[in-house]
């Protein structure tokens, strides 16, 4: 990562956080490849949020575009993370499960298609409850399915960040990849403030809870792959350079018990600080 | 949660379909559809209650001035607490991309 030094860095770069959804599958695309499947026109939208007296958004907040990137056939799902916090209910969740399916049957069907996957998400959503959940399950199996054939690359670029059952999703992916904005954890700070005590986790301290979960400290530990700047030129070429390395000699997910052996040296007694988790995560480097 | 619907005069149906916006907090999505020639019907969904009279002075604002000029649109507004000017903004985006060459939302 090479850092913004000036304020025309800041102005003349093209930030990939404020952009949408839409604009994000756009820009990640070749440049007049991008298709969308089940587009907004198509009018599958969630059945269940008007009822609950929320309003839907046309495309339920996931876009899909099937394209090229590098020259090569790609199919991106992007989730919208100011449309219901990025929620995944049962229609946004068969999307990106779809589509990953579809990548799947590409491959078994010789077209070698790729699939990017960006997180803007804080998991489940409520109103939708087991129906999100079992989509986001189809998300895992898919992810698991697909990065048999090809890398499955997961980008957090931020805003939101990533949490909950797509948290999982993510760690599943082949090559993650975050800007400093980006945060991944499983439970986000509230939640954690909530069980653990104010104490332990202080969900208003900014700061703090990125220390611990943002994108700078996740690839210090070894849990992401490649930390890039919010420029959407640089994502671009990053996302080319890992699909360009093919499927990775060890996914991440099969190292369960490497990690497992690291946490398990961990004394619950002492009060966690982020230098004390990049040392446990340094530990025993090396594959199983 | 409530829905409203408005009709007003317009020109010729527009050429083809224009998406812009996100249900986002203080937000809205606006879907432009070709409409029948001379007719534009506008069908709002908003998830703030009592504003009824608000969208019908702001969406008579923006259609009753040069409505001949306007091309026909079936138009689905999905709000979230936008105020009146970003509706205002949204709406105007949604014709400007209308009249340019690439569909959707801007890159």
């Amino acid at each position: 990562m090479t850092a913004c030094r000036t304020p025309s860095d800041l102005v003349e770069r093209n930030s990939f956080v404020e952009l949408e959804a839409r604009a994000r599958v756009r820009a990640l695309l070749d440049a007049g490849s991008f298709r969308e499947l089940i587009d907004p026109f198509q009018r599958v939208s969630s059945p269940w949020l008007p009822r609950q007296g929320v309003v839907a958004q046309s495309d339920d907040g996931v876009v899909i575009g099937k394209g090229k990137i590098d020259g090569q056939p790609a199919v991106v799902a992007a989730i919208e993370g100011a449309f219901q916090g990025g929620s995944l209910g049962e229609v946004g969740g068969a999307k990106i499960a779809g589509a990953l399916e579809l990548a799947a049957d590409d491959n078994r069907h010789g077209v070698p298609t790729r699939a990017v996957i960006l997180f803007e998400t804080g998991g489940v959503r409520l109103q939708e409850a087991n129906l999100g959940l079992a989509a986001i399950a189809e998300i895992h199996s898919a992810i698991v399915d697909l990065r048999r054939h090809q890398p499955v690359i997961g980008v957090i670029a931020g805003g939101v960040g990533c949490f909950g059952g797509m948290s999982i999703a993510a760690g599943l992916c082949s090559y993650l990849v975050v800007t400093r904005e980006a945060r991944l954890g499983l439970n986000g700070p509230q939640v954690i403030e909530q069980e653990a005590g104010i104490a332990e986790f202080d969900s208003r301290d900014r700061p703090f809870i990125w220390s611990f979960t943002g994108g700078e400290q996740r690839h210090r530990t070894g849990l992401v792959d490649a930390y890039v700047d919010d420029d959407t030129h640089q994502i671009r070429h990053t996302v080319i350079e890992l699909l360009a390395r093919g499927r990775p000699a060890f996914e991440r997910s099969n190292q369960y018990k490497r990690y497992l052996g690291r946490l398990s040296t961990y004394d619950a007694r002492v009060q966690a600080t982020p230098e004390i988790v990049r040392q446990i995560y340094a530990r025993g480097s090396g594959h199983e | 949660m409530e829905t409203f619907e408005f009709r007003y005069p317009a020109g010729q149906p527009a050429a083809r379909c224009v998406m812009v916006g996100v249900v986002g907090s203080g937000d809205l999505e606006v879907l432009l559809e070709p409409g029948p020639a001379g007719h534009t019907r506008i069908r709002v969904t908003t998830s703030v209650d009592g504003f009824g009279r608000i969208w019908q002075a702001q969406l008579d604002r923006l259609f009753e001035s040069d409505a001949s000029l306007r091309p026909a649109v079936e138009i689905e507004i999905n709000d979230f607490g936008a105020t009146p000017g970003v509706v205002g903004l949204r709406v105007a985006q949604a014709f400007e991309m209308l009249g340019s060459e690439v569909a959707g939302s801007p890159t």
